[in-house]
């Protein structure tokens, strides 16, 4: 190898390295912060407004929230419904938690996705394309919190989220459900102005509130934000996720790649000539003949 | 004379010859066949429906459990137990150990059918398999996922593992000269090989990274990528004992004396690989264990389900290696494999199926469709791998 086909290996090497090094959120400022949503659970009465306005807004199934008796059991959302509300019975008495995807501020699923198609948009929702998806599941597979719902009956099956009314924000306007809440339980904003607001209603009611904002450090900090009267285990909501961000876990395997891919060739290459004995054995060959 | 007309002259003769080759030869009713042509033909039948239908009319799979027997068992034990090939290429290309270069066709032809099979199993699985396209033609690659590596791994793998195998295709189909330029290949091929199988061997493990919350403590680990790739060196070595015990026996006719003879000697070197290979791999568990203090999880039914996999399928059979080494007990050896690659299929169900999703209420079984199929991918393997080694020589005549 010459040093002109060197410099040439080197350069092609790093330039192979170069999209590696965006992948931490952190270390770019976006001039827009992320839109987010707070639930005060406190203020939900359970009227289910939300998920006739989402079902309605994307087309999904419409639930019959009159007669349908759905509060009786925890529900979970599904490839119909992108998003449901919950009772749980607590010492507090009923607390109704809506729940959806959370739109973390550096999702696994996007992490996940070969192909690009679950995308942290720059305005802050998490959104789902059908034209580069390939249905491999395994946004499903990472998503701490299990929302990535997939249709498995059909042949051209789609991945079904919230996208947080992505076409909707893109016009100016709110979410749909945050539009129908009928008492403010739920709040769109930038996430900044939301802890505050969020900070300021536990500052001001400290015996009504515990003092912890899920979603402020949960999976690294989510785009939905939550306020609870209880304990947030209590009212169905994984509280072992630590605070990292789940890119993070498969971070350091993916920077090995280059190193190994360029190491272990030449590591081998020079095994493969430390082994050759050809010189050797034609060296003890003519030693004998002599 | 042109050459376009000698060219559509050799091509005449060669689609003769192999219109020739593809008629079968023996007996028809073989009790393989007899089992294997309605499982085909029934897993052709449940295909349909899966493409037609939708997965869930076919399988088990859920919205808890996204990951069912096709990619847990297929993919990702069929990859592990594929190992073989790029261990023993380093052994004989790198290391150039000569006694092992009569068993590298037939282990690079069981990796490349394994390759093709196994990961080809993904497309049943996907959802949308016609963008399977998406991340190899560049109009989304998405650098960050670990899968993005891991499919591209597995491509240019098989494409390696082609070129490993091609100079035995040119022989077959009498192409001296390109066989020539096939085998140059080799060397490059095999590093090439062996750092992607390095990477794509751990990569399917880093899958499981991000599923933290979701697999059980015991079998969580952030050394996951490690212990997928240590542990398929042996699942490949235990793979290469297993399938060489039944080939010596089915297709004894196609191997020469000489390899006949020393077929012992090779079985006893790859098992002393195994044994060490094994024992680092218990070290490893042992040391995440005591590193993860993970003491309190040993005395509930998910720990003694950890110490069945960990005691009984690794431990064990390592120490059985060992044993049949010393004491030159082929018998032996052959079970030890056989356990070692149980045990292999156990860790690779656990992490994917088994301890994912550990706390749910329903649990997932693969339907008797999914198992129908993943027969049906391992019998149409079998038939190719026959259709080749009674026509090529794979196996070492002498």
């Amino acid at each position: 190898m010459d040093r002109r086909q060197f410099f040439l290996t080197t350069a092609t090497v790093c330039a192979g390295g170069v999209p590696a090094n965006t992948t931490r959120a952190e270390e770019v400022k976006e001039p827009k912060e992320f839109s987010a949503v707070l639930v005060d659970t406190t203020r939900c009465i359970g009227c289910r407004s939300c998920e006739v306005a989402c079902s309605v807004t994307h087309g999904n199934y419409v639930p019959d929230i009159k007669n349908d008796g759905a509060l009786e059991k925890v529900r979970d959302t599904s490839e119909k419904q992108w998003t449901v509300v919950n009772r749980f019975e607590t010492e507090k008495g009923e607390v109704f938690v809506k729940k959806q995807c959370l739109h973390c501020w550096q999702p696994a699923c996007a992490a996940a996705c070969l192909v690009n198609a679950m995308l942290k948009t720059k305005e802050g929702p998490v959104t789902w394309d059908g034209d580069k998806c390939m249905g491999c599941r395994f946004c499903m597979v990472s998503c701490p919190f299990d929302m990535p719902k997939f249709e498995y009956s059909g042949w051209n099956p789609k991945i079904q989220k919230c996208n947080m009314c992505y076409d909707r924000l893109l016009e100016g306007k709110k979410p749909a459900c945050v539009e129908s809440c009928p008492t403010d339980a739920l709040m769109f904003g930038q996430k900044r102005e939301l802890m505050e607001v969020a900070r300021h209603r536990v500052y001001s009611h400290p015996d009504k509130y515990v003092h912890h904002i899920y979603g402020e450090q949960e999976a690294g900090g989510t785009g939905w934000l939550y306020l609870s009267a209880v304990p947030f285990e209590k009212i169905g909501f994984r509280t072992d996720l630590g605070t990292t961000p789940y890119p993070e876990y498969t971070r350091e395997f993916l920077i090995s790649v280059p190193l190994i891919e360029f190491g272990v060739p030449a590591f081998l290459l020079a095994l493969n000539m430390l082994t050759d004995r050809k010189d050797e054995v034609q060296e003890n060959h003519g030693w004998k003949d002599e | 004379m042109n050459n376009a007309a000698v060219f559509t002259g050799e091509l005449r003769s060669f689609l003769k010859f192999f219109l020739q080759e593809l008629k079968p030869r023996g007996k028809w009713l073989t009790p393989f066949n007899v089992i294997s042509i309605p499982t085909i033909i029934l897993g052709l039948i449940i295909l349909y429906f899966r493409f037609t239908e939708g997965l869930g009319s076919v399988t088990n799979l859920s919205q808890q459990f996204p990951f069912g027997f096709w990619i847990g068992f297929d993919v990702m034990t069929g990859v592990a137990l594929a190992g073989g090939a790029y261990v023993i290429c380093f052994v004989v290309y790198v290391m150039r150990l000569e006694k092992y270069h009569c068993i590298v066709k037939v282990t690079v032809l069981n990796g490349l059918l394994a390759y093709v099979f196994y990961s080809g199993a993904l497309v049943l699985d996907l959802g949308r398999p016609w963008h399977i396209i998406n991340p190899i033609i560049g109009n989304s690659f998405g650098y960050n996922s670990v899968l993005f590596l891991v499919s591209w791994h597995f491509l240019l793998y098989m494409i390696v593992l082609f070129v490993e195998f091609s100079p035995t295709i040119a022989e077959w189909a009498h192409w001296e000269k390109l066989r020539k330029f096939l085998t140059g290949l080799t060397l490059g091929a095999v590093i090439i090989g062996i750092t992607l199988s390095i990477l794509h061997q751990s990569g399917v493990g880093a899958m499981f990274l991000m599923a933290k919350p979701k697999i059980h403590p015991l079998w969580y680990s952030e050394y996951i990528p490690l212990l997928y790739f240590v542990s398929s060196i042996f699942a490949g070595l235990s793979m290469i004992i297993f399938e060489g015990s039944i080939s010596h026996k089915v297709f004894s006719n196609l191997i020469g004396e000489k390899t006949h003879h020393s077929h012992d000697e090779i079985v006893l070197g790859l098992a002393k690989a195994a044994a060490i290979t094994m024992f680092v791999y218990y070290f490893f568990l042992a040391f995440i264990f005591m590193h993860g203090d993970k003491w309190k999880f040993i005395n509930t039914p998910w720990g003694y389900w950890y110490l069945v996999e960990v005691i009984g399928f690794v431990l064990i059979p390592c120490f059985m290696f060992a044993y049949a080494v010393r004491n030159r007990r082929l018998g032996v050896i052959r079970v030890a494999a056989a356990m070692a690659i149980f045990g292999v299929v156990l860790n690779r169900q656990n992490i994917c199926l088994i301890a994912f999703n550990w706390y749910a209420e329903n649990r997932y079984y693969p339907s008797w469709q999914e198992i129908v199929v993943t027969l049906m991918v391992v019998f149409v393997e079998i038939w190719v791998f026959r259709w080749i080694v009674t026509r090529m020589s794979v196996f070492s005549k002498e």
